[in-house]
């Protein structure tokens, strides 16, 4: 990464293992040899298993459940149905639309309908096949397109639309000399962690319940599982057990009220692990999109206006799909400035696999559009691609298409610039096979072979819009063990494998000086930490630890005072000691924390965002932007339609690394998921059947499809959020399949309107 | 159900014998994987892993008799000069860790069309021979092998012992297509295999039909092609149109479906084009090789 380039952060002074510094992750050695414990690792003695009965049909009427021939299976602890829904047969993150386990309806294909808890896994799984459903088919509407139509069959009542975001800015009637306009459609991505889905529900002496499990937000999980148990919080208590990826795919529920059913049931401890064939029916996806751009501009170049409609597939359940149109609609023309506006965003309900959070989250699909787009306005006006977004790229101090003034750095053409001017890959090698699209499978030598370059740029709000109450609470402990002095962090906010323990401990050493920070099991015994997701922990926990370690903080120089008989103002903690107004040494830390710990909790908040306006779109929807640019440079086999990603070069601002090596894992691992979307991750749906759960065929890119990246790194602090820091996870997921997909554009010389890019959509066979 | 793991090879064919419910069993990486979903709850496996005489390769009067139970990390690792072709198949199968558990016995067992080593055993024109206990052993040429999707010509007490492989008289290449650059299923795979010593073409397609085949009359046109034009002689460049020509009477060859992977459009052209580079591959190095 680059240290000179771009840096406008305050300088932080720099503690060993502190803010700046990039510490060895406690869980890093452990996952490179196999030994992490992930939830799926989760045991506990007298345990027995569970398992799901899921629905067959996209859309059916449960006429009746016969579980005799479970229940009788030898081995077999409990059969249950919706009827064993204590609380209510409800959840949802947005709104309680989804059954526990289906009632008289099941409205997607995989739907959960009963579970089974047997004394092995194997036992549980033949029982539940031993359950008698009859369903009755219903029609079912798996075209999103139709979804609306008055004929269409009902997935919901009153109807099938989740949400219509009108945005409305500027002349309504706008003209413009050039126009270009484009439909493109993304397919369904899945976020393909590699640990699928897993927890251990053990049944506790107050008639309550604890459930370990890998999820990416402790406190909203609790709010749904008490909801459906009819339990009050204290006796639904979390633990996060070993995450293995999340990616949005674990906001919602999977496991867990389920193996809390059936614990409570059994009295057992119940333990439920999804195999991956399950675990693709066992979470939300990115939503399908299909969209319609315009642009008008003038002959230069410069942008008059846009017109946008986005269709999102939410599938059978609302999920997050609310958000992600408002996401899609405020944020899908990117990082541009337009005069004039004109978005819709639909998210609908169909019978398809429900989606819902994914990380870029709404504004991954609108960049393939608006990128492509892009490149073909350039084209039109003839101006370079690159020149011509910058040309038109926001700046600080510019008003964004909701009318939101980007209050911080926003250096779209820098970023741009930055990814232009890296070097570029060597030319083909058509020595290595390797190196050639088709790499092994010997298809080419070289013949065919067209290497195209392509650019994009993206931008994607961090943390929660739209008002949402988005907070963190951090609980931070100073106290001397073995006579030194240690800090302890508590918060619920989940490792979900990005570093965020890692920052944590960061966080904590710059603030107290103390070089041993302890951090607690993430819990719910401590307040919400609010959700892994939307590029937020950083900020937002971040925040909530340094705002926690600073009251730790203010108490130690108070009792400093006390000690000294001076002004707390005149006293600072640096290192483990308390220096006075000249440098000298006063005390210890040690001296000061006695036998008497210090804890302070304190729950933090991002500045408020707002609602939008129902009719124009017009608010400040969001908290803060974070910018990504990628050049993407592909060797394309444009007869057999085969891709080599060449070089996926990426320049960001994060405005402060935190934890520079993070920063830089967290773009390579974006930009691979982008790219995978952008060549050959597609959940292919026909029907409303998922027709590829598996690895075998539901493609993840290898280390032979993603190249090395050169990676450029700013530093623009944002005045508004603690250390300046700007969220870094999702951006490079928006920014990179957009560069891919313009660089096989390049190649190929066809409009590809569609991704994943597959061969015959190159060879038009 | 059971678990049989004979030690000897007479053990296990009298084991398939007795048991005409056993699945057998070599590096596990199709039949595990239809265990693991259920596809399939035999009565037994026969677990073939610790026959020793199936992971023994050899010469044998010109063919290599390549035991069942030779992982794919062995052929690439032994028999590169001997089978070019199917070590070229073997390094595209899987994963590392596949090619060491994965066996040209367990291939031929399943019998998919999209198995790997199957293209470069019908270009090289191998057999496969196969025994029982009852009735000793029978040769079986691999184009017959195949009999349907996932079927093969194997009787219920038979096991495969090893596949024998005319050692390469000329160059032979292997291509493959999927939709990412590494452990990939095949979308459609071709191999060739020159045999200038009796002036004939091999061809082998995976993945395009029900079962792998051949490409019967690309090959007879070709091979009299190259007669007509005095090319076996003359060892002059391959024209491109006969290339071509020849590749188009490949795709011809070919019955492909629609499926999640691919359209049969795309498998056609994808046999063309590869058969036609490939062929021109092989012929280059005939031509250096002279």
């Amino acid at each position: 990464m680059s240290a000179e380039a771009g840096t406008r952060t305050t300088r932080i002074t720099a503690t060993p293992g502190g803010v700046g510094d990039t510490p060895l992750r406690p869980d890093g050695t452990l996952k490179v040899t196999g030994e992490f414990a992930y939830a799926s690792d989760l045991w506990h003695d007298e345990m027995v298993w569970g398992a799901t009965l899921r629905s067959p049909h996209p859309h059916a009427r449960i006429a009746g459940i016969d579980i005799t021939e479970a229940l009788t299976l030898p081995g077999v602890f409990a059969v249950l149905t919706a009827a064993d829904v204590p609380g209510e047969n409800a959840f949802g993150l947005e709104h309680a639309d989804q059954p526990v386990l289906a009632s008289e309806f099941v409205r997607y294909e995989g739907e959960p309908v009963a579970i089974v808890a047997a004394d092995h896994p194997e036992t549980a799984r033949r029982a539940a096949q031993r359950i008698r459903v009859d369903y009755e088919v219903l029609p079912a509407v798996t075209d999103p397109r139709r979804a609306m139509d008055a004929d269409a069959p009902a997935v919901h009542r009153p109807g099938n639309l989740v949400r219509h975001l009108t945005l409305r800015r500027g002349n309504p009637d706008p003209k413009a000399p050039v126009v270009v306009s484009l439909d493109f459609e993304v397919g369904m991505q899945d976020q393909a962690f590699l640990g699928p889905e897993s927890g251990l529900a053990v049944p506790g002496d107050d008639g309550g319940v604890d459930l370990y499990v890998a999820t990416q937000w402790l406190h909203v999980d609790q709010r749904q599982i008490c909801l459906a148990l009819g339990l009050p919080p204290e006796k639904v208590r979390l633990t996060l057990a070993g995450v293995g990826g999340a990616f949005g795919g674990r906001e919602d529920l999977s496991v867990h009220v389920h193996a809390c059913l059936l614990a409570l049931r059994t009295g057992k401890p119940v333990k439920m692990s999804y195999g991956r064939e399950e675990s693709f029916f066992g979470h939300v996806h990115r939503h399908p999109a299909t969209m319609t751009y315009e642009f008008g501009a003038e002959r230069d170049g410069t942008l008059v206006y846009a017109k946008a409609n986005l269709l999102f597939d939410g599938g059978a359940y609302a999920s997050s799909t609310a958000a992600v149109v408002g996401n899609g609609g405020t944020l899908g023309l990117g990082p541009y400035r337009f005069p004039s506006v004109a978005v819709d965003a639909y998210g609908v309900f169909t019978n398809n696999p429900p989606c819902g959070a994914m990380r870029g989250f709404g504004c991954v699909q609108a960049a393939f559009a608006h990128e492509a787009l892009m490149d073909e306005l350039a084209d039109a006006v003839g101006v370079d691609r690159v020149e011509i977004r910058q040309r038109n790229g926001m700046r600080e101090g510019d008003v964004n298409i909701t009318g939101q003034v980007i209050d911080s750095a926003a250096p779209v053409a820098e970023l741009l610039q930055i990814v232009r001017d890296l070097p570029m890959p060597p030319p083909l090698d058509p020595s290595d096979i390797r190196a050639l699209p088709g790499a092994v499978g010997n298809t080419t030598h070289g013949e065919g072979v067209v290497r195209g370059v392509g650019y994009a740029i993206a931008y994607k709000n961090v943390g929660f819009s739209e008002g949402f109450d988005d907070y963190s609470t951090a609980r931070v402990r100073l106290e001397l063990t073995g006579g030194e002095p240690v800090a302890t962090v508590h918060t619920a906010a989940a490792e979900v494998g990005q570093g965020l323990i890692t920052v944590e401990q960061q966080i904590c050493r710059t603030e107290l000086g103390v070089e041993r920070v302890v951090v607690h099991p993430k819990t719910t015994g401590v307040g919400s930490g609010g959700s892994t997701s939307a590029s937020r922990q950083t900020y937002v926990t971040g925040g909530a630890v340094k705002a926690a370690c600073e009251s730790v903080r203010a108490v130690v120089l108070e009792r400093a005072a006390a000690l000294l008989g001076r002004s707390a103002g005149e006293l600072r903690l640096d290192g483990e000691k308390l220096l006075g107004a000249s440098g000298e040494v006063l005390l210890g830390l040690g001296d000061v924390l006695g036998t008497e710990a210090v804890e302070e909790t304190v729950e933090w908040r991002h500045r408020p965002t707002h609602a939008i306006d129902p009719e124009t779109g017009q608010g400040n929807a969001h908290v803060q932007f974070a910018f990504s640019a990628h050049r993407a440079v592909v060797d394309v086999d444009v007869e057999l339609g085969l891709v080599k990603v060449v070089a996926l070069d990426s320049a960001q601002d994060v405005g402060k690394a935190i934890n520079p090596d993070a920063v830089v894992g967290q773009i390579h691992g974006g930009s691979a998921q982008g790219m995978g979307l952008a060549l050959m991750e597609e959940m292919v749906v026909t029907d409303g059947h998922v027709r590829n759960p598996s690895f075998t065929d539901y493609l993840i890119p290898t280390i032979l499809d993603m190249p090395p990246m050169q990676v450029q790194v700013l530093e623009y602090a944002d005045p508004h959020a603690p250390y300046g820091v700007r969220g870094v996870g999702e951006p490079p997921t928006i920014s990179s399949g957009p560069a891919v997909a313009a660089a096989v554009r390049a190649a190929t010389g066809k409009a590809l309107h569609r991704v994943p890019i597959r061969p015959e959509h190159i060879t038009g066979t | 159900m059971d678990f049989l793991q004979p030690t000897s090879w007479q053990d296990a064919l009298a084991l398939r014998g007795e048991r005409p419910d056993a699945l057998p069993l070599a590096g596990g990486t199709d039949v595990m994987v239809d265990i693991n979903f259920d596809r399939r709850r035999p009565g037994a496996l026969l677990d073939l892993g610790r026959v020793p005489e199936l992971r023994e390769w050899g010469q044998d009067d010109g063919r290599i008799r390549l035991g069942a139970g030779v992982p794919y990390a062995g052929i690439i690792g032994n028999l590169g000069a001997q089978l070019p072709g199917l070590a070229m198949a073997s390094r595209t199968v899987g994963s590392p860790q596949i090619r060491i558990r994965g066996t040209v016995g367990g291939n031929l067992g399943s019998a998919s069309p999209a198995g790997d080593a199957h293209p470069p055993l019908l270009a090289a024109g191998a057999v496969v021979e196969v025994a029982s206990a009852a009735r000793g052993t029978r040769e079986i040429p691999v184009a017959e092998f195949y009999t349907g999707v996932k079927r093969n010509a194997l009787e219920p007490d038979e096991l495969i012992a090893a596949v024998l492989i005319p050692a390469a008289s000329g160059p032979q290449q292997f291509s493959k297509v999927g939709t990412r650059n590494a452990m990939v299923i095949a979308v459609s795979a071709f191999a060739c295999a020159l045999h200038p010593d009796r002036r004939e073409i091999g061809t082998g397609i995976g993945s395009a039909a029900p079962t792998p085949r051949r490409a019967p009359e690309a090959e007879t046109f070709l091979a009299g092609e190259l007669d007509d034009a005095g090319l076996w002689d003359s060892r002059n460049a391959l024209p491109e149109p006969l290339a071509a020509a020849f590749g188009e009477r490949v795709a011809a060859a070919a019955s492909p479906i629609d499926d999640v992977r691919g359209s049969a459009a795309y498998r056609l052209h994808s046999l063309s084009v590869m058969a036609r580079r490939a062929i021109t591959w092989a012929w280059n190095d005939l031509r250096e090789a002279a």
